[in-house]
C-alpha cells in the first residue's frame, strides 16, 4: 500500500545550522505515527516542510502519493494540522475562527456542522466567546477542532499534548486513538510525552541532530530479543564485585543510583534470577526495564535528558 | 478570492485598533474645524500676508467650507500615512506575532493569493479611511463655514477658484491623494512581510514617510536637484496639482489645471513605487521560510 | 527788442487766458459731477495682477457723495487694491478748491492736460493730473501720486452714461507692494516646475471695472 507520506532525502540548512540531515521515512496509511526527536532535533523543521511551509534545500516529500511542490494545494485540502501551541484570532470567537478556517481550507461546511464540531471539543457552551478568554486547554480543543472541521485523511499534530492536565492528555490520546481506529486517518504525531507515546503510536521515527537514528513499529521495536534487566540491591557495591567476578559480567552495564543495569536476551532472565538468589547480592527487586523512555535515551545518550517523563 | 477578500476585511475591521484610526482622524479633523472656527481669521491673515499691503482683504469670505478643507488635507500629510501603516504594517506581520499565519499558510491557499487579498483589504481600509476623511474634511466644513470661491495659497501667487469650479477638484484631488496612500500602504506591506511584528514594520514606514516628508519641503537646492524628484512624498503631493490653476492676464481659466501632465506624471511614479514595493513583498513571501 | 516785449506780452496774455480756460473746464467738469448724489451699479470686475489668478467677479458697486465708494462681492471674492475710493474719478475734483490748477497743455489724442496741486501739504494726494475731453467734459484719464499708496491711473471708457459723466469701463492701475509668504504656509506641490513669466518684475496691477447698469439718485 502507497504510504500517506514517503519524504525521500530531505536536506535543509539554516546558515549554520543543519536542521534535518538527508532523512527518508514512510508513514503507513491509517497509522498514529510517533516522530520523536530532543529539543532542536528537527521535528518541527519537518513538521513544516510536510505543511510547506518551509521549502526543504533537497530531498522529495509525497504525501497522498503525490509531490507537495506541485499538488500543494490539492494535499494540503486533506491535511489538517496543529503547529506547535494552536494560536487563533484572540478578539474572535470560537465560531467565528471555525469559520475563517473552514474558508481558508477550500470547503462550504453549514454553520450547523461548525456547531457540532465545537461540541464534540467540548466548547459548545462557549462557542461565542472570544478565544483570549479562553485556558490553554480550551485553545487546544479549538485548535483541534480546526485541524479537523474539514474532515482530512491526514491529521499532522506536533506537540499536542503540551501544557494540558492528566484529564487533557487523556483525552487527546483518546481522540487520536479514536481518529486512527475508529475513522481510520492518519495521524502523524510529534511528542515529548513518550509514556504517552508508547501508548497510542503504532509507529514511529527517532530524529537526532537531524538525522534518522531509528525507525520502524514500536511494538518491534520495544520489545527486542536483547532487554534491560534492572537489579536493585541493598548491597551495591559487593553486587557489582560479585557480578563482575560471575559469568554475568559481560552483561554488566552500569550502576546508578543504587540499581545495577545489566543488558541480555530475554531468554536469560529466568537463569539470572537463580544466578543472584545464589550469589552475595542483597536483592531487593529485579525488572526487565525497556520503556520507550528507556530506548530514546539509550539512543541519544551524547545530549543532556530533556525527554519528559510522565 | 472574493470570499478570501471577505474574510480579511472581516479580521481587519473587527480589530479595536481600526477604529482608533477613525477616531483618531475624526478627532484631529474636528480640532482643526474648531481652532479655524474660532481663530480662522489669523490662519487667513497670514496666508494672504503676500497681498494684504496692496489689498483689502475679505477675510470672511476667504474663510469658507473650500478653504477648510484644504486646509485639514495639508495638515493630514502625515497624520494619515500613518494611521495607514498602522494596519498595512500589521496585516501580515501581525498574524506572525499572533501565529496564526503558520495556519494561514499551511491551508489550500497559494501564497500569492494569500498575499493579493491582505494587500487588496488594507488598500479597501485606505480607501475607507479617505472617504471617511473626505466627509469631515469637506462636507462637515461645508455645513460648518459655508461655501464661496476658493483661494489657493501658492509660494507666488494666489489662485482663487470659482465656486462651481472646486468640488471637481476636490473629487480628484480625493482620487489622486487615494493612491498615494496605496503607495505607503505597499510601502507597509513590504515590511510587513520581512516580520514577524507588527512594530518594526510601522515603526519603519512612519519613519520612511517623516525622513521622506522632511526632504520633500526643505527646500534646499541640494536636495532639490538629486533626491527629490525621486522621492514618492514629493509626488503624493500630487493632490494639490488639482487646485493650480492656468489665467490669462490674470483670469482663472474655469476647469483648468497648470501643470496637468506633471500630476500624471507623479501619478505613474506613485503607481511604479506600489509594483516595486508589491514585487518585492510577493517575491520575498514566496520564498520565505515560515518560521512563526 | 521792441518786438520781444510786445511778443512776451502776447505769450503771457495769453498764458493768463489760458489758465483761466484750464480752471474753467475743471469747473464745469465738477458741475457735472456735483449733479450725481449717489449711484448704485452692476459690474464686472477683472483682476490682472501678477500674483493673482482670480475669475472675473459680479460686484455692486455703491457711491456716496463725495467720496464713499465702495465694492462689494456678495458671492465670490474679490481682491480690491488699497485705496480703493481713488476709483472715484470725481474725487479729486469735488474738493478742487483746495488745489491749484495749472494748465499742462494737450495730449497727442487731443486731450486738455490740468495739474491739480494741494495747496496744503497734509493732503494725501500729490500731484492728481487730469486729461479731460474738453468737448464732453469728460475726463478720459488721470494720473494721481499719493503719499500712501504710491502713484496709480485711472482710464475711462464713456457710453450711454456719459452725460452724468459715468463711465462703462474704467480702469484703475497701482503699484503692487512685493509678494512674499512666510516658508512653510504653502508646501507647494510644484517646487521646482518652471513658470511661464517672472512674477517679481511686475510691479504694476489693474483692475478693470465694467459698469452694466447705473442707478443714479436713489437716495
Amino acid at each position: 500500500m502507497t504510504p500517506v507520506i514517503g519524504v525521500q532525502h530531505v536536506s535543509k540548512d539554516f546558515k549554520e545550522v543543519k536542521a534535518l540531515d538527508d532523512l527518508s521515512f514512510c508513514v503507513p496509511q491509517g497509522s498514529v505515527y510517533g516522530f520523536l526527536g530532543q529539543n532542536g532535533a528537527g521535528k518541527s523543521t519537518m513538521i513544516r516542510i510536510l505543511l510547506s511551509l518551509i521549502e526543504p534545500d533537497d530531498g522529495e516529500v509525497n504525501i497522498f502519493g503525490l509531490d507537495l511542490r506541485k499538488n500543494r494545494k490539492e494535499i494540503l485540502k486533506k491535511t489538517g494540522a496543529i503547529i506547535e501551541k494552536p494560536d487563533l484570532y484572540k478578539y474572535l470567537t470560537a465560531t467565528e475562527n471555525l469559520k475563517i478556517f473552514t474558508v481558508m481550507s477550500g470547503m462550504k461546511i453549514p454553520e450547523k456542522k461548525i456547531m457540532e464540531q465545537l461540541e464534540k471539543v467540548g466548547l459548545a457552551e462557549r462557542a461565542n466567546s472570544k478565544v483570549k478568554t479562553y485556558s490553554q486547554g480550551m485553545r487546544q480543543r479549538l485548535g483541534i477542532a480546526v485541524a479537523l472541521i474539514h474532515d482530512p485523511d491526514l491529521i499532522i499534530l506536533d506537540e499536542p499534548m503540551n501544557g494540558l492536565d492528566p484529564q487533557g492528555i487523556a483525552d487527546i490520546r483518546n481522540l487520536i486513538l479514536h481518529l486512527s481506529k475508529g475513522l481510520k486517518k492518519t495521524v502523524f504525531v510529534s511528542s515529548h510525552l513518550l509514556s504517552e507515546m508508547e501508548l497510542i503510536a503504532d509507529h514511529m521515527l527517532i530524529i537526532d541532530r537531524g538525522k534518522k537514528i531509528v525507525e520502524g513499529n514500536v511494538s518491534e521495536l520495544l520489545n527486542p530479543k536483547e532487554t534491560n534487566v534492572e537489579l536493585e540491591t541493598l548491597n551495591i557495591q559487593e553486587s557489582i564485585s560479585e557480578i563482575k567476578n560471575s559469568m554475568w559480567a559481560n552483561h554488566f552495564e552500569k550502576a546508578e543510583g543504587g540499581k545495577i543495569i545489566l543488558k541480555m536476551d530475554s531468554d536469560l532472565i529466568p537463569q539470572f534470577i537463580r544466578d543472584v538468589s545464589q550469589m552475595n547480592i542483597a536483592a531487593t527487586s529485579i525488572r526487565k526495564k525497556h520503556s520507550l523512555e528507556d530506548y530514546f535515551l539509550s539512543l541519544t545518550a551524547h545530549h543532556d535528558v530533556s525527554a519528559t517523563a510522565n | 478570492m472574493f470570499q478570501l477578500l471577505q474574510i480579511e476585511l472581516y479580521k481587519i475591521f473587527k480589530r479595536p485598533r481600526t477604529y482608533i484610526a477613525f477616531a483618531v482622524i475624526s478627532a484631529i479633523i474636528l480640532l482643526v474645524q474648531i481652532a479655524l472656527k474660532f481663530g480662522g481669521e489669523e490662519y487667513v491673515d497670514l496666508m494672504m500676508t503676500g497681498a494684504k499691503e496692496t489689498f483689502d482683504i475679505p477675510v470672511h469670505q476667504i474663510l469658507n467650507g473650500y478653504l477648510v478643507c484644504f486646509i485639514i488635507l495639508n495638515l493630514l500629510l502625515i497624520h494619515v500615512p500613518i494611521l495607514v501603516a498602522l494596519i498595512a504594517g500589521d496585516v501580515v506581520a501581525g498574524e506572525a506575532n499572533m501565529g496564526t499565519l503558520r495556519l494561514l499558510v499551511s491551508k489550500p491557499v497559494s501564497r500569492v493569493q494569500l498575499l493579493a487579498v491582505k494587500f487588496l483589504a488594507s488598500s479597501f481600509y485606505t480607501i475607507v479611511l479617505l472617504i471617511w476623511v473626505a466627509v469631515l474634511a469637506l462636507l462637515v466644513s461645508i455645513f460648518l463655514f459655508g461655501t464661496n470661491q476658493l483661494v489657493v495659497a501658492r509660494k507666488d501667487e494666489y489662485d482663487i477658484i470659482s465656486t462651481s469650479d472646486v468640488l471637481w477638484r476636490y473629487g480628484a484631488a480625493f482620487i489622486f491623494a487615494g493612491l498615494g496612500l496605496i503607495t505607503v500602504a505597499a510601502l507597509a506591506f513590504m515590511f510587513s512581510v520581512f516580520a514577524d511584528n507588527s512594530v518594526g514594520p510601522i515603526v519603519a514606514t512612519v519613519c520612511v514617510i517623516i525622513v521622506f516628508t522632511i526632504l520633500t519641503q526643505l527646500q534646499i537646492p541640494f536636495y532639490d536637484q538629486t533626491i527629490k524628484p525621486y522621492l514618492f512624498t514629493t509626488h503624493m503631493l500630487g493632490w494639490k496639482g488639482f487646485f493650480y490653476v492656468r489665467g490669462e492676464e490674470g483670469v482663472t481659466i474655469e476647469g483648468s489645471i497648470e501643470h496637468f501632465s506633471q500630476i500624471i506624471k507623479s501619478a505613474f511614479i506613485l503607481v511604479g513605487y506600489t509594483a516595486v514595493f508589491l514585487t518585492i513583498a510577493f517575491w520575498y513571501f514566496n520564498k520565505k521560510n515560515i518560521l512563526s | 527788442m521792441r518786438y520781444l516785449f510786445v511778443l512776451a506780452g502776447i505769450l503771457f496774455v495769453t498764458h493768463k487766458t489760458r489758465a483761466q480756460s484750464a480752471e474753467a473746464l475743471v469747473q464745469k467738469v465738477k458741475a457735472k459731477f456735483e449733479k450725481i448724489h449717489d449711484y448704485e451699479a452692476d459690474a464686472t470686475l477683472k483682476t490682472n495682477v501678477s500674483f493673482i489668478k482670480a475669475p472675473i467677479s459680479n460686484v455692486r458697486i455703491l457711491y456716496n457723495k463725495p467720496d464713499q465708494l465702495k465694492i462689494i462681492n456678495k458671492n465670490g471674492i474679490s481682491f480690491i487694491p488699497k485705496g480703493s475710493v481713488n476709483m472715484n474719478f470725481g474725487g479729486v475734483l469735488i474738493n478742487n478748491s483746495d488745489y491749484d490748477v495749472i494748465d499742462a497743455g494737450k495730449d497727442g489724442d487731443g486731450l486738455r492736460i490740468v495739474k491739480l496741486l494741494p495747496k496744503t501739504d497734509t493732503a494725501d494726494i500729490v500731484l492728481s493730473t487730469l486729461y479731460i475731453d474738453e468737448k464732453n467734459l469728460l475726463i478720459k484719464k488721470s494720473k494721481t501720486t499719493t503719499k500712501e499708496n504710491g502713484t496709480y491711473e485711472l482710464g475711462m471708457t464713456y457710453g450711454k452714461y456719459a452725460e452724468y459723466g459715468l463711465p462703462d469701463k474704467t480702469v484703475f492701475s497701482f503699484n503692487i507692494k512685493d509678494y512674499k509668504l512666510p516658508k512653510g504656509v504653502t508646501l507647494d506641490y510644484d517646487e521646482g516646475l518652471k513658470k511661464n513669466e517672472e512674477p517679481s518684475k511686475n510691479k504694476k496691477g489693474r483692475v478693470e471695472i465694467t459698469y452694466t447698469n447705473y442707478v443714479i439718485n436713489k437716495g
